[in-house]
C-alpha cells in the first residue's frame, strides 16, 4: 500500500461509486443538473422555467400514474402516456444495443443503422407474406429484424476481430450505408416503394403483421413495450447468468486476461456486436410493426432513436433497470417538449424540441463528467458545504 | 561518526482513505551511515520516504535536520535541504545524454545555451570522485539499467545531496550489478554521505546497513544495529511471526517427462526472434528453474508453452500430446496450468469478483454451468472453499479482485491454477512484489505440488528464488539455454552465465 495507496484507493472509490448506489446518485445528479441548466435557458428566453417544466411534465402523460388525476385530465394524460411509451420501447432496445457492446469493451455507434436494417427487414417480411395468423407473422418479422440487425452489426464485429478495424469508425460508416440504401429503397422506383411512383414512400405492412394495439384509440399504445421489457430481462440474464455473458464481460474488462483464461476474444467481438445489433434491429421492427406501418423518405432524416439510445445507455449505466428509467425519461422528454404539447406562453414552441435535445446533450455531458462530480462531492467535505456546514450561519441570518 | 542524528523523523502519521500508511513512525539517520528501512510490501516504507522527499504531506509529526525543525512541502525543498532520492522507477529522459539528464533543472549555461562541455566535465568529476564510472556523453537509452541507476545517484549528488534515499535499488539489478552498487554505497559513505536504503531483502540489509529500522503495518517495530542481527530475527520483526526462510523440501523424485520442448523458435511481438532453438524437458515431480535477466526470451517461451503465442518452429508436448499449435483453451484442457508473470494484466480480471476469477478456466464446465447457463451460487460456493484453503484474506467470494492486496491476488491465482489439477504448472515470477509471508506460502505450495507429481517450470528473475526452489536450473541468455546447473551452484557462477559469460557449461 505504501507504493500506491493514493492511486489504489482512488480507483476503489470510483469503482465503488460506479457499481454501487453511488452510480445511481451520480446519474440522478447529472439529470437534475441538466434540467437546472435547461431551466436557465428558459429564463434567458424570458419565460418561467417552473411553468415550462410543469407544462412539459403534463405533456408526458406521466401524471396518469397519480391516482388523484381524474376526469378529462386523466383522459388526456392517458393519450400522452401512450405516446411516451410508444417512444420509450425502441429507445430501450437501441440502448441495449449500445450497452451490450459496451460490456464487451466496444462502443457501438451503429444503433441507428442497425435500427434501419431491422426496420426494413420487418417491413419487407410484413409486406410479402399475406394471410398469415398474426402471431406467426409478427414473430417472423421480428426474427427477421433481429437477424438483419445482427448481421449488420456483426460486420463491424467481424472487421474488428479480423483486421482490428475500430468499431466506432466501421459502425458510423455502416450507418451511412444503411441510411442511403434505405432511402433508395423507398423512392425512385426502389424495390420497396409503394404504388404511387411520385410519392417517396414504402408500401405498408400487412394487417396481419401489425403488433397488437393494447391501449387507446387514435394512435394506440402497442404491445411493443412488452417486447422491450422482455428484452431488458433477456439482456440481464444473458449477461449475468450465461457462459456467453461471462465471456463477454471478461473480454470487456480485460481482453488479455480473457485470452489467458481460454476465451476466444475475436469470437466474442463478433458475437457481442451481433447481439447488440439484434436489439437495435428489433427496435426497428417494433416501430414499423407497431405504429409506423410504412417508411417515408423524410422518416430517415427525423429518426435519431439509435443515437438517443447511446445517451440512454450512458445514463442507465448499462444496467437493465437503469436503462428502463433512462429510456422512460428520454421518451417522456421527447413527447413532453413536442410543440403540440406546449403553448407559447410557457415556452416558445419553436424552441421546445431544442430544449429536449439540449437537455439530452447536457445529460450526456454530465454523465461523462462523472469523475468531476465525484471530485466535487469529495471537495464539498473539505469546503464545509452540506453535512458538515455549521448551522451557526443560519442562526445569524435569522 | 557523530552521535547526534543528522536527520530525525518524529511521530510521522499519514492516512489515506481507509488505511493508515504511517502510524507515528520514528526514524533517525546519523551522518555517514547506511540505515536500512526494512519492511514487507505495504508496510509504509515508500510512503515514509515520499513524505521525507516532499511528495506527500504528513498528517502529523515533524522533521529535524541537524537539530533544527524542518518543513518540506515539495521535492524542490527536499533537494534544497540536501535530500536526494533514487526512485524504484527511474525518472530519466531516454533520448538525452547522461550529462544532460544529470544537470537538468540546474544547467551550467553559456549565454542562453547549455554549456555541454562544462556539464560533461562536472559530471565526469563527480563520477570519478565516487567511483561510478559513468560516461557523460552516452545516451541514457543506450546504457544498462545498472548504469541508469548510477545516473540517478549522480543526479542527486549533483544537486548537492547529503542524504540519499535509495528505494529498493537492487530490485532491477543483476547480482553483479548489485555488488557493484554496494561498492558505490560504501564509497559514498566514506565521503560522508548518509544513506537510507529501502528494501525487503534480508541478505542485503545484513551486507550493507549499519543500523536497521523495521516497519510493520505503518509502525516502527524496532531499530537494531547490524551486529547481532540475523535474517531469521529480522524476518520475525518484519512479519510478526516465525518465518521459514529456507524452502523446506525433500529430494525430488523425478518420474517420466511431462513437458517436452524440442528445438523451439518463437518470435516476439515485433517479429524478432526471441527464442532460438530451445530444447528441454520437465519430469513429473521436479521443479526446473529458468534463470536469466529479464528480456532474454522468457516471456515468449512461456507464452508458446501455454498457447498464448504461436511458436515459429519446433515442438511442444505435454505427456504424449503435441501442443505446438494449440490454442490457450486446448493447452488448458491438456493439463497446463499457468501462473502468469503479470497478475493484474493477465492473471485476473480485476473488475470480476473472486468467484468469477476462480472460474476463469472452468466456467464452461459443470458444475459451474450447464448448457451455457451459469450458476453464480456454485461459483461462490467453490470460491469460498478455495479461499479458505489458500488463506486468502481481505475479501470473500463476491469481493472484486481489484480490492485485494498483491499477495492475496497471487494466492487467488495459485488457488485457481492448482485446483485444476494440472500435470504441468508454469510459474512465471510467482512471487514478484510479494512480501515474505506470501512468498513463503507460494514457495511451500509449489514444492507441495511438485511432491504431488506435477512437472513445474519456474521462470524467475530472482536468483534466490530459482536457487532455493529448483531441482535443476537452466540459464537463458538471448533466447538460448546456455547452461544447466544443479541447485548447489554458486551465485557468482550462475550470475556470469546469465549475462552470457559462459557459452556452454553443461554440467551436473
Amino acid at each position: 500500500m505504501s507504493e500506491g495507496a493514493g492511486a489504489g484507493s482512488g480507483y476503489e472509490i470510483v469503482s465503488r461509486w460506479y457499481s454501487g448506489l453511488g452510480g445511481f446518485f451520480t446519474a440522478l445528479a447529472a439529470a437534475v443538473l441538466a434540467f437546472f441548466v435547461g431551466g436557465l435557458v428558459v429564463v434567458a428566453t424570458g419565460h418561467d422555467p417552473f411553468a415550462a417544466y410543469k407544462a412539459i411534465f403534463s405533456g408526458t402523460g406521466l401524471s396518469w400514474f397519480f391516482p388523484w388525476v381524474q376526469g378529462d385530465e386523466r383522459f388526456s394524460a392517458a393519450l400522452d402516456l401512450q405516446q411516451t411509451l410508444i417512444i420509450t420501447a425502441p429507445l430501450i432496445l437501441t440502448a441495449l444495443a449500445v450497452a451490450f457492446a459496451f460490456r464487451c469493451g466496444m462502443f457501438n455507434i451503429g444503433g441507428q443503422g442497425q435500427y434501419f436494417v431491422g426496420l426494413l427487414t420487418a417491413l419487407y417480411l410484413g409486406h410479402v407474406f399475406v394471410g398469415m395468423p398474426r402471431s406467426l407473422h409478427v414473430l417472423i418479422c421480428c426474427v427477421g429484424a433481429i437477424l438483419g440487425g445482427a448481421v449488420w452489426a456483426g460486420i463491424a464485429g467481424f472487421l474488428k476481430a479480423a483486421v482490428g478495424a475500430h468499431e466506432v469508425i466501421s459502425t458510423i460508416m455502416l450507418n451511412w450505408i444503411a441510411l442511403w440504401v434505405g432511402k433508395y429503397l423507398v423512392e425512385l422506383g426502389g424495390w420497396m416503394q409503394g404504388n404511387e411512383p411520385d410519392v417517396p414512400r414504402s408500401y405498408d405492412v400487412a394487417d396481419s403483421a401489425k403488433i397488437w394495439p393494447i391501449w387507446g384509440a387514435l394512435q394506440p399504445l402497442h404491445a411493443g413495450i412488452f417486447i422491450a421489457l422482455f428484452a431488458l430481462v433477456v439482456y440481464h440474464f444473458l449477461l449475468n447468468r450465461t457462459t456467453l455473458g461471462y465471456e463477454v464481460r471478461a473480454v470487456g474488462f480485460n481482453p488479455e486476461a480473457a485470452r489467458y483464461g481460454g476465451i476466444n476474444v475475436s469470437k466474442n467481438y463478433i458475437l457481442a456486436m451481433g447481439i447488440a445489433g439484434a436489439f437495435a434491429g428489433l427496435a426497428g421492427a417494433v416501430d414499423i410493426l407497431g405504429w409506423k406501418f410504412h417508411q417515408a423518405i423524410n422518416d430517415y432524416d427525423v429518426s435519431a432513436v439509435g443515437f438517443i439510445g447511446i445517451a440512454v445507455a450512458l445514463l442507465g449505466r448499462n444496467k437493465a433497470v437503469g436503462i428502463l428509467f433512462a429510456a422512460v425519461l428520454f421518451g417522456a422528454l421527447q413527447v413532453g417538449t413536442s410543440p403540440r404539447q406546449l403553448s407559447g406562453t410557457d415556452f416558445p414552441p419553436e424552441l421546445a424540441t431544442n430544449l429536449s435535445t439540449m437537455i439530452q446533450a447536457l445529460i450526456i455531458l454530465f454523465v461523462g463528467a462523472e469523475l468531476l462530480i465525484i471530485y466535487a462531492w469529495n471537495a464539498r467535505k473539505k469546503v464545509g458545504i452540506g453535512r458538515g456546514a455549521p448551522p451557526r450561519v443560519k442562526v445569524q441570518e435569522l | 561518526m557523530a552521535e547526534a542524528p543528522l536527520l530525525e523523523l518524529k511521530g510521522i502519521t499519514k492516512r489515506f482513505p481507509g488505511v493508515v500508511a504511517n502510524d507515528g513512525v520514528d526514524f533517525d539517520l546519523r551522518k555517514g551511515e547506511v540505515h536500512a528501512l526494512l519492511g514487507e510490501n505495504g508496510a509504509g516504507k515508500s510512503t515514509l520516504m515520499n513524505i521525507l522527499y516532499g511528495l506527500y504531506h504528513p498528517d502529523e509529526g515533524e522533521f529535524r535536520l541537524n537539530g533544527k525543525p524542518l518543513r518540506i512541502n515539495s521535492p524542490r525543498e527536499a533537494i534544497d535541504a540536501g535530500i536526494g532520492m533514487v526512485h524504484q522507477h527511474f525518472m530519466l529522459i531516454p533520448v538525452m545524454t547522461v550529462a544532460e539528464n544529470i544537470v537538468l533543472a540546474a544547467e551550467p549555461t553559456k549565454g542562453p545555451f547549455l554549456d555541454e562541455g562544462e556539464a560533461e566535465e562536472r559530471v565526469r568529476e563527480l563520477s570519478e570522485r565516487f567511483g561510478l564510472a559513468v560516461r557523460p556523453e552516452a545516451r541514457v537509452e543506450s546504457i544498462s539499467v545498472g548504469m541508469q541507476q548510477r545516473v540517478e545517484i549522480l543526479k542527486a549528488l549533483y544537486r548537492g545531496a547529503e542524504i540519499l534515499i535509495l528505494d529498493e535499488p537492487t530490485a532491477v539489478l543483476t547480482p553483479q550489478e548489485s555488488s557493484e552498487l554496494f561498492e558505490i554505497i560504501e564509497s559514498l559513505e566514506a565521503e560522508g554521505k548518509s544513506i537510507i536504503f529501502i528494501t525487503h531483502k534480508l541478505n542485503e540489509v545484513l551486507e550493507i546497513a549499519e543500523r536497521i529500522t523495521v516497519l510493520r503495518r505503518g509502525k516502527t517495530i524496532d531499530t537494531v544495529p547490524r551486529e547481532g542481527a540475523t535474517e531469521e530475527g529480522l524476518a520475525r520483526l518484519m512479519v510478526g511471526r516465525e518465518v521459514i526462510l529456507r524452502v523446506d523440501k525433500g529430494k525430488a523424485e523425478p518420474g517420466e517427462p511431462l513437458l517436452t520442448v524440442e528445438d523451439l523458435y518463437v518470435d516476439d511481438e515485433r517479429g524478432l526472434e526471441a527464442v532460438r532453438g530451445i530444447s528441454f524437458e520437465v519430469k513429473a515431480g521436479e521443479i526446473v528453474g529458468i534463470a536469466g535477466v529479464d528480456g532474454n526470451g522468457q516471456s515468449e517461451l512461456i507464452d508458446a508453452i501455454t498457447g498464448l503465442h504461436r511458436a515459429k518452429a519446433g515442438r511442444i508436448s505435454v505427456g504424449h500430446r503435441d501442443l505446438t499449435h494449440d490454442s490457450p483453451r486446448e493447452c488448458l484442457d491438456a493439463g497446463v496450468g499457468h501462473i502468469p508473470e503479470d497478475r493484474q494484466l493477465r492473471g485476473l480480471v480485476l473488475d470480476f469478483s473472486l468467484a468469477e476469477n476462480i472460474a476463469l478456466h472452468d466456467y464452461r464446465e459443470e458444475p459451474d454451468s450447464k448448457y451455457g447457463w451459469l450458476f453464480p451460487g456454485r461459483l461462490i460456493a467453490r470460491a469460498r472453499t478455495l479461499l479458505k484453503e489458500f488463506d486468502v484474506r481481505g475479501g470473500g467470494p463476491e469481493t472484486r479482485a481489484a480490492a485485494l492486496s498483491g499477495g492475496n491476488q497471487q494466492k487467488v491465482i495459485v488457488a485457481r491454477e492448482v485446483s485444476r489439477d494440472p500435470s504441468v504448472l508454469v510459474a512465471a515470477q510467482p512471487t514478484r512484489g510479494l512480501d515474505v509471508g506470501a512468498i513463503e506460502f507460494v514457495h511451500r505450495r509449489l514444492v507441495e505440488e511438485r511432491d504431488e507429481g506435477r512437472a513445474i517450470l519456474l521462470v524467475s528473475f530472482e536468483l534466490d528464488e530459482v536457487l532455493s526452489l529448483s531441482d535443476r536450473i537452466l540459464v537463458i541468455y538471448e533466447g538460448n539455454l546456455v547452461a544447466e546447473y544443479s541447485p548447489d551452484v554458486s551465485e557468482e557462477e550462475i550470475g556470469l552465465a546469465m549475462v552470457g559469460g559462459t557459452r556452454k557449461a553443461t554440467a551436473a
